[in-house]
């Protein structure tokens, strides 16, 4: 037996745009209810939508991120329906006309990168929320013209792997071009699931299911999975069922059934006759264009091209903007551009929390550089240089005054040095014995003795040198 | 001198001499709104200390000889359907009878700006449904030219306000006629403006792509006064434009406007059933054009013949969308009655506060939005109104402006029971307007027995040709 798994994703994201939708009432997540509202979002009567350009400016940039035709006329329509926290009775949004169609997104697979289509991407604005309690229900009205866009996948992926490929690959776009903060756990980035199972062999197919509001890469990862083998298990069973809305449960690992759809919900949509269509044109979309960031497969091809890095540095290196940016900046200024990598993989890395959404490092990239060129120029050796660095993150000092202060300047000097191999080499008699009877591990012994001597500034290739001449001439 | 008596470009020139003084005068009014308010029902809220205290205000200002808007010390009165701030805003509704409203609409403040008074919220047809002014939740307008009969609607109570002297100016809505039709009724003039000429924010919708802000005035000059302090793009309202036609000069005393002027009227009208009243006073008018210098034509005026049908499936769609606001969640009447779930809430509110024609309109418009009856009524409606614009498209072309009565009929007792399709036969000549999005004015013909309302029809941003021809038309009448 054979399956094709059909998986399509429709993901609504929240565009981090300063104010709402169609109001002027700030757009941020949480606080106090009911104290971010306006006649506009409590649909007072008398009070009208007034589309905020820069929703449409952030929707334009991820419609461009995401490879799509953007439509130059699109137009907004209304969505009838009753529910407590839907203050018109209607949510505006986009039907027929949406703002752009036919994108993709590439993501890795096992087998290579493949396309992801994408049908459409779509404006529209949240509606507000119901807090539950024992006897009585709140609505917190805040979220109520918070500007969405909907992402509508083609059914194109084939597991749980590539569904949360798919997921991850759009989330770290539109944070890239900084359009959202895409969190999943604030409602920023939510994600429905729909999944079936085609019989290959004999063609038949299962009915669609929806899985609802997942909200961890995981759970999409997992509920795909979980309903592929209860499709199989269906078709294997000869059993059919009705389109069916489902939830994940997290705790047992699998998905509940909701409800089941008997007929499609009738919205009675209608244009929205108080917002003009938008228009726009070929100028005003390569405006928002030559806004738009290095997407980071771009970015990532071209920092393995310039700069000659590994496939897996540069991935680590363009997982966020400021990352990316830091190590540009330095490497302008230094043109050992795999010691940079080298760095701040390690050294860098290491001690910075959160690379992902905030990397920061509390010293300028010229000071990082300053440093680079003391290693580089042997100044001062590696394990010094690591130890300015460590300062540089505890103290905020400027390396040379770190330098300075703990005399870290390497000894390049044969009198200097000289002086402490001797000193070693008189102490040491057996280990002398042992390097002459061929055992070479004792001369790694000796150096670490001069480099302690000389509190790890002595020049440990000159250490070598002169300890290899000293013993040829006993 | 009965200060109630005198146009609002009356009342200026009296203030910049000091004839009387703006406190007088909008005394004047309360006193006449006090006295026959019992009567007429014009008013659903009257501002009295609001407005007295304004009118203390502006004679301030023009003591200090400090400049004034342009209609400093008129009084005039608000649809009750308009925001104005910390003021009832009931819309003639149960559902809204206490409903205050938080903020003013931008021709609110547009008109406080200008230095008018505002005496209150004058009556209407609930949620603007309606063309007699009886389904107001707050009882029916009376028509101060014979309390017997209607004033029309939906605007009724500004127009009755205007024409019985409770104020010297209104401001009325009109989404199929609503300000002409009942200016026809009570021998006045009443406008509507290009669509989106003034702005709607702070105004209940009842379908809004057909609704429109209107003045009502004694004469042409006063309803053109209102218009020019109301119009102008509003950045609250994405809809709304400049439309600079507006503010065109008009010389009211001399300006010979009708001579070669070329004026249509559509066929389909010649061969309508008019009251013979009506009919006369069209047949006066053609000649009364025609006498002044005027081109009168008989035209094709394609899909004409639609406009009632299309207009109340595209109408009715738009309120059954814009009436589900009123859920009885933030604002409104809650039911008293038990309930246990939201839906019921909702239900048992709105079927407690929403009146019969309201009811019966959100019902029409539902169905017609629902999936199966969508594509045969919805979008082919939608098709025909594009036809219908492109047949005015076309007269334009070649025409200034069309002429018909306001209405088919004179106005009807209060107590007859005309079905509602006849009520509804009585916007016929003023929905192409709104359809279409034109200006379009009723100047009152005279000359009859009962004023008639003639309708002038202009092209989309040519309000002017509207207030030009009705000023030289009004003038000859006299
Ligand atoms: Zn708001």
């Amino acid at each position: 037996m054979s399956y094709k798994t059909i998986v399509g994703l429709e993901i609504h994201v929240e565009l981090s745009t300063v104010t709402k939708a169609f109001c002027s009432c700030e757009n941020t997540f949480g606080g106090e209810p009911n104290t971010r509202v306006c006649p506009v979002c409590l649909a007072l009567p008398g009070a009208m939508p007034v589309l905020n350009e820069n929703v449409l400016n952030y929707t334009l940039m991820a419609a461009l991120a995401l490879n799509c035709t953007i439509n130059k006329e699109s137009k907004f329509d209304r969505k009838n329906y009753f529910y407590p926290d839907l203050t018109k009775g209607f949510q505006i949004t986009q039907n027929d006309r949406p703002i752009a169609v036919e994108g993709h997104l590439t993501i890795d697979t096992d087998n290579g990168p493949k396309d992801i289509g994408i049908y459409q991407i779509q404006m529209e604005e949240d509606t507000g929320k119901s807090l539950h309690g024992d006897n009585e229900t709140l609505i917190d009205y805040n979220r109520c013209g918070v500007p969405l866009i909907e992402i509508v996948s083609k059914p194109d992926m084939a597991s749980g792997k590539e569904g949360r490929a798919f997921l991850e690959n759009l989330r770290n776009t539109l944070k890239f071009i900084g359009v959202s903060d895409v969190k999943m756990e604030e409602g920023s980035l939510r994600c429905d699931v729909n999944v079936n199972v085609k019989d290959e062999l004999t063609g038949k197919k299962t009915a669609v299911t929806e899985v609802k509001n997942l909200n961890s890469f995981r759970a999409v990862e997992k509920a795909i999975d979980f309903e592929v083998a209860r499709h199989i298990a269906l078709l294997e069973n000869g059993e059919d069922e009705l389109r069916t809305t489902r939830r994940w449960d997290d705790v047992n690992g699998q998905t509940v059934l909701m409800r089941v759809k008997y007929t499609q919900a009738d919205y009675r949509f209608q244009p929205e006759g108080d917002l003009v269509p938008v228009v726009i044109d070929d100028a005003y979309i390569e405006t928002i264009r030559a806004q738009l960031p290095e997407l980071p497969a771009d970015k990532k091809a071209r920092f393995i091209s310039a700069y000659n890095l590994s496939e897996y540095d540069a991935a680590v290196l363009t997982s966020s903007v400021q990352l990316a940016e830091f190590f540009e900046s330095v490497a302008a200024k230094f043109d050992d551009a795999n010691m940079v990598s080298n760095w701040i993989m390690t050294e860098v890395l290491r001690r910075v929390e959160d690379t992902e959404d905030n990397f920061e490092v509390p010293f300028e990239a010229d000071d990082f550089v300053e440093l680079l060129n003391f290693v580089k120029s042997g100044k001062i050796n590696n394990n010094a240089g690591k130890k300015v660095l460590r300062e540089m993150f505890e103290s905020k000092a400027k390396p040379a005054d770190i330098i300075e202060d703990k005399g870290l300047l390497q000894v390049s000097d044969d009198s200097a040095i000289g002086v402490w191999v001797d000193e070693v080499l008189k102490d040491n008699p057996q280990s002398i014995e042992d390097i002459k009877g061929g055992k070479d591990r004792a001369m790694g012994f000796l150096v670490g003795q001069v480099m302690k001597k000389s509190k790890g500034k002595a020049n440990p290739g000159l250490v070598n040198k002169l300890l290899q001449e000293k013993i040829q001439k006993m | 001198m009965d200060l109630t008596h005198l146009k609002a470009h009356e009342l200026i020139k009296g203030y910049e001499n000091r004839d009387f003084t703006c406190t007088e005068v909008t005394q004047a009014y309360l006193d006449v709104i006090k006295a026959k308010e019992q009567d007429i029902n014009a008013y659903i809220t009257v501002t009295d200390n609001l407005a007295l205290s304004r009118a203390q205000y502006v004679d301030s200002m023009y003591e200090n000889r400090e400049e004034q808007g342009l209609l400093a010390g008129v009084p005039l009165a608000i649809k009750d359907n308009v925001a104005v701030k910390d003021v009832k805003m009931t819309a003639a509704s149960k559902i809204l009878e206490n409903f205050i409203a938080p903020y003013n609409s931008t021709l609110t403040e547009k008109v406080n700006e200008a230095g008018a008074i505002i005496l209150g919220k004058a009556n209407m047809d609930e949620f603007a449904m309606g063309a007699t002014t009886r389904s107001s939740y707050f009882g029916a307008t009376k028509n101060p030219l014979d309390p017997k009969l209607i004033p029309g609607g939906s605007s009724g109570g500004s127009a009755a306000a205007v024409s019985g002297f409770e104020a010297c100016l209104a401001v009325g809505t009109d989404t199929g006629g609503s300000t002409r039709q009942p200016a026809g009724f009570n021998g006045i003039v009443g406008f509507k403006p290009t669509y989106g000429s003034v702005s709607r924010f702070g105004i209940a919708s009842m379908a809004n792509t057909f609704d429109t802000v209107g003045s009502f005035g004694r004469d042409v000059e006063d309803a053109h006064l209102l218009m020019q302090v109301m119009a102008g793009r509003d950045m609250k309202d994405a809809t709304s434009i400049d439309n600079p036609s507006l503010t065109k000069p008009i010389d009211f005393e001399n300006g010979a406007y009708l001579k070669d002027i070329k004026v249509a009227v559509p066929k389909v009208y010649l061969n309508m059933e008019l009251d013979s009243v009506v009919k006369s006073a069209f047949d006066s008018t053609i000649a009364l054009l025609k006498d002044a210098g005027a081109t009168v034509d008989v035209v094709d005026l394609e899909n004409l013949e639609y406009t009632i049908q299309v207009y109340h499936i595209l109408v009715n769609s738009e309120i059954a969308s814009n009436m589900s606001r009123f859920d009885s969640l933030r604002y409104g009447h809650r039911t008293q009655r038990p309930y246990s779930s939201y839906e019921e809430m909702f239900k048992f509110s709105r079927s407690e506060g929403f009146g019969d024609e309201v009811k019966k309109r959100i019902m029409v418009g539902t169905h017609i939005l629902s999936l199966d009856a969508k594509s045969n009524y919805y979008q082919k409606a939608l098709q025909v109104r594009t036809l219908i614009k492109k047949g005015f498209d076309d007269v334009f072309k070649n025409y200034d402006l069309i002429l018909s009565p306001s209405a088919p009929i004179l106005p009807i007792p209060l107590d007859s029971t005309m079905s509602d399709v006849e009520i509804y036969q009585s916007d016929l000549f003023t929905i192409p307007a709104n359809m279409a999005g034109c200006p379009s004015i009723s100047v009152p013909y005279t000359g009859g027995s009962f004023p008639v309302g003639m309708l002038l029809t202009a092209d989309r941003l040519r309000d002017d040709m509207c207030f030009k021809a009705a000023s030289e038309m009004e003038r000859r009448l006299k």
